[in-house]
């Protein structure tokens, strides 16, 4: 019985390994310029000869697909966290406004940056990023020490999600004309425009969030039985709250640090993670949440670069039409188990 | 005090910086069980959330084995107490297995890792509370019952020297209020552990505890063994019951009677009269029951709900006196039944008032 268990764990994992890979490829793969598997695999391995390939793969494509990796895992791993916090499936960085309201102090700080002709570097916008991350969560925070509804949770981080777009839109509609194309991009949600030095910050960002969080594993699982029986099993609730509270704030901070508010993978994903696992053990979920999260982004990337190329699809607009569909369903799902109680 | 494995110092509890209940003292040994009785809101959980350290003591200690429980980190504190609560879990994808597993967590490593041995404790205490034909089905999809085993078995892998619970029973059938508390006992004799618990039942209570702790009130109003704390005064006390009664002999609880001049009246005895002053006293029907010795089980029910009751010294054949008593309320009654099918030497006299009743033509036959 163990070793069939334990079968799944592997099937799930090499799944996704396989996935990630094959969407590798496929996003070095596609684009303007085609080139065979081959020609990828020489390019890779530095034995390419045609330059200007070798350029497209090594200083548009493959950064971009690196970061798509990395935000794509640390937006789900976010909302794993949040998940946790608010013993809820559809707690997210998006729907809690939190992805906007980092959204929001970026813009302003990338503003008042461009006025003084200034490009605000990466962790520059981490940092602003992250006081806006903090800042709508606090207020979320606010509002659920008074209503306990999940649902009305909701709504207010939409509304509060709804109030930040605004006002970025407002600031960003009334600034300085020049780089006003990439802020509007960015405020839309996107992974282009990516450089190494970029992906190395974020990298940096993430993998420790990462860490951290799988670190958290354990707690997490006592967490899982509720509050008052994680106490009881000696969990340090205030600490591991805080931690929860930071960790997917640093991580949903970074994603939109540099590529803009990103909708629903937070909640799709470790959704997709769990089903897939048939299991909430965190020690497993987080891991596969990554893995998942990455996989969710290439293949979204893939499709908001190529269906209406040359013209390039937020890639919010793509996670949305995949996520929010399993939003539904796990609302759905949720109420059936409520009724039958 | 100091042979005691479990005490408390004038601990007082509450919540938001004010009392509730002042200056309690528990004393407890290994291998004993504490029930905790009362009213509703008198405050049972808010001494067992502040045992279990979930809510700050306001005054006071808490002992285990002379350490300060206030002064043990989470860790410790979970190796040597672990609790069932009121609260509904509703973990995700989790088997019943799992959940029992999650006991171990105080001796696990950073990742909370099970090993060979964790996950045969794991075993064992779903085989001591016969849970283990659940362990692979999904937690949300037991029942009532099952999930509250399933707790037990968690509470009881955590290898605790102490089990706190709060109303374990309350949402058991009879069957499996049997059960559960069967298991509880079982644990405390195998393993020696000390429990605290809170129940409803003042039956299951009178009958698992070595003590209990009465809650009512700003100070406890009671400490000590059942026999001293069920009797039939103290516990209409307890409870500031103004209708009806309780039972102390049986551990029931009687509707209030149907005051008033008696209607019928019943000759009973040996158990024969208790289904129909039931049914008298749902249809609202003063009674009157007769004769009955002190010792007879109807006397003690008829006692509780008859409008009038005609006794007899135990183990003394009914006399002259009583006999010309019974006749006077009987006549007075517009009918009168008989649940006996013979008379023995005691009760003979019912025998004749019965033939009397024929006589008068007070005799029904059904009612």
């Amino acid at each position: 019985m163990k070793k069939k268990i334990y079968g799944r764990y592997v099937m799930a994992f090499g799944l996704l390994i396989a996935l990630l890979l094959v969407l590798f490829v496929w996003n070095i793969n596609a684009g303007s310029i085609q080139m065979s598997v081959g020609e990828i695999f020489q390019i890779l391995t530095g034995n390419g000869e045609d330059e200007t390939a070798r350029s497209i793969v090594w200083e548009i494509r493959l950064p971009r697909i690196t970061a798509a990796m990395l935000l794509g895992g640390a937006l789900s791993v976010s909302g794993f966290l949040l998940q946790t916090f608010f013993g809820n499936p559809i707690a997210g960085p998006f729907v809690l406004g939190i992805s906007s309201g980092a959204k929001l102090v970026v813009a302003l700080v990338m503003i008042a940056c461009l006025e003084r002709s200034y490009v605000a570097g990466s962790w520059l916008l981490i940092l602003s990023a992250f006081m806006g991350s903090l800042i709508c969560m606090g207020f979320i925070l606010a509002v659920s020490g008074r209503v306990k509804r999940m649902s009305i949770l909701v709504i207010c981080g939409i509304m509060i999600g709804y109030i930040c777009s605004a006002v970025t839109d407002f600031v960003v509609t009334f600034a300085d004309d020049s780089n006003i194309v990439n802020l509007h991009n960015w405020s839309m949600g996107s992974f282009s425009g990516m450089t190494w030095d970029n992906v190395a910050v974020m990298a940096a960002v993430v993998l420790a969030a990462f860490a951290g969080a799988f670190l958290l594993s354990k707690p997490i699982s006592a967490y899982q039985l509720g509050e008052v029986y994680a106490r009881n099993m000696g969990v340090n609730i205030r600490a591991f709250r805080l931690l929860l509270i930071l960790l997917s704030s640093i991580l949903s901070a970074c994603v939109t640090a540099f590529a803009g508010p990103i909708s629903f993978v937070g909640i799709a994903v470790p959704h997709l993670a769990k089903s897939l696992l048939k299991t909430a053990k965190p020690i497993l979920v987080i891991p596969a949440c990554f893995l998942g999260g990455g996989v969710f982004c290439l293949f979204c990337d893939l499709i908001a670069r190529t269906v209406f190329a040359p013209t390039e699809l937020s890639i919010s607009s793509v996670t949305a039409v995949f996520g929010a569909p399993i939003v539904i369903y796990i609302m759905i799902r949720r109420k059936k188990a409520v009724d039958r109680e | 005090m100091m042979d005691y494995f479990f005490y408390t110092e004038q601990m007082t509890v509450g919540y938001d910086g004010k009392p509730l209940i002042k200056e309690i003292e528990i004393r407890l040994r290994r291998g004993e069980i504490l029930t905790l009785i009362g009213p509703n809101g008198a405050g049972k959980s808010t001494i067992l959330k502040s045992i279990t350290r979930q809510l700050k003591l306001l005054g006071g200690a808490v002992y285990l084995e002379r350490q300060s429980l206030a002064k043990m980190s989470g860790k410790e504190a979970a190796r040597r107490m672990s609790a069932v609560l009121t609260e509904r879990i509703r973990p995700e994808l989790m088997t019943c297995r799992e959940v029992v597993a999650t006991g171990r967590y105080p001796y696990t490593g950073t990742l909370g890792i099970l090993s060979g041995e964790d996950w045969e404790k794991v075993e064992e205490a779903m085989e001591l509370v016969h849970v283990t034909e659940l362990k692979e089905r999904d937690f949300s999809a037991v029942s009532d019952g099952q999930r509250q085993r399933i707790l037990l078995a968690r509470a009881i892998c955590q290898e605790p020297e102490l089990i706190i619970m709060d109303e374990p029973t309350s949402f058991l059938d009879i069957r499996h209020k049997l059960e559960f508390l069967s298991v509880l006992k079982e644990l405390v004799n195998k393993k020696n552990t000390a429990v605290i618990l809170s129940l409803h039942e003042l039956d299951l209570a009178q009958k698992i505890s070595d003590y209990i702790l009465c809650v009512h009130g700003e100070f406890i109003e009671r400490y000590g063994t059942p026999e001293e704390i069920f009797t039939e005064d103290y516990i209409r006390q307890l409870y500031r019951m103004t209708k009806g009664s309780y039972n102390a002999a049986f551990g029931c609880l009687e509707m209030e009677a149907c005051r008033g001049e008696p209607e019928i009246f019943v000759i009973g005895g040996g158990g024969k009269g208790i289904p129909l002053y039931r049914k008298l006293q749902r249809q609202g029907v003063p009674f009157a029951a007769g004769v009955l010795h002190k010792n007879d089980v109807d006397y003690q029910v008829a006692k509780a709900l008859a409008a009038c009751v005609i006794g007899e010294e135990p183990f003394e054949a009914i006399c002259q006196q009583t006999f010309q008593e019974a006749l006077a309320v009987m006549e007075k009654c517009s009918r009168v039944f008989c649940c006996l099918d013979s008379f023995g030497t005691m009760n003979e006299k019912n025998g004749k008032l019965w033939e009397r009743a024929k006589a008068l033509g007070k005799h029904v036959t059904e009612v």
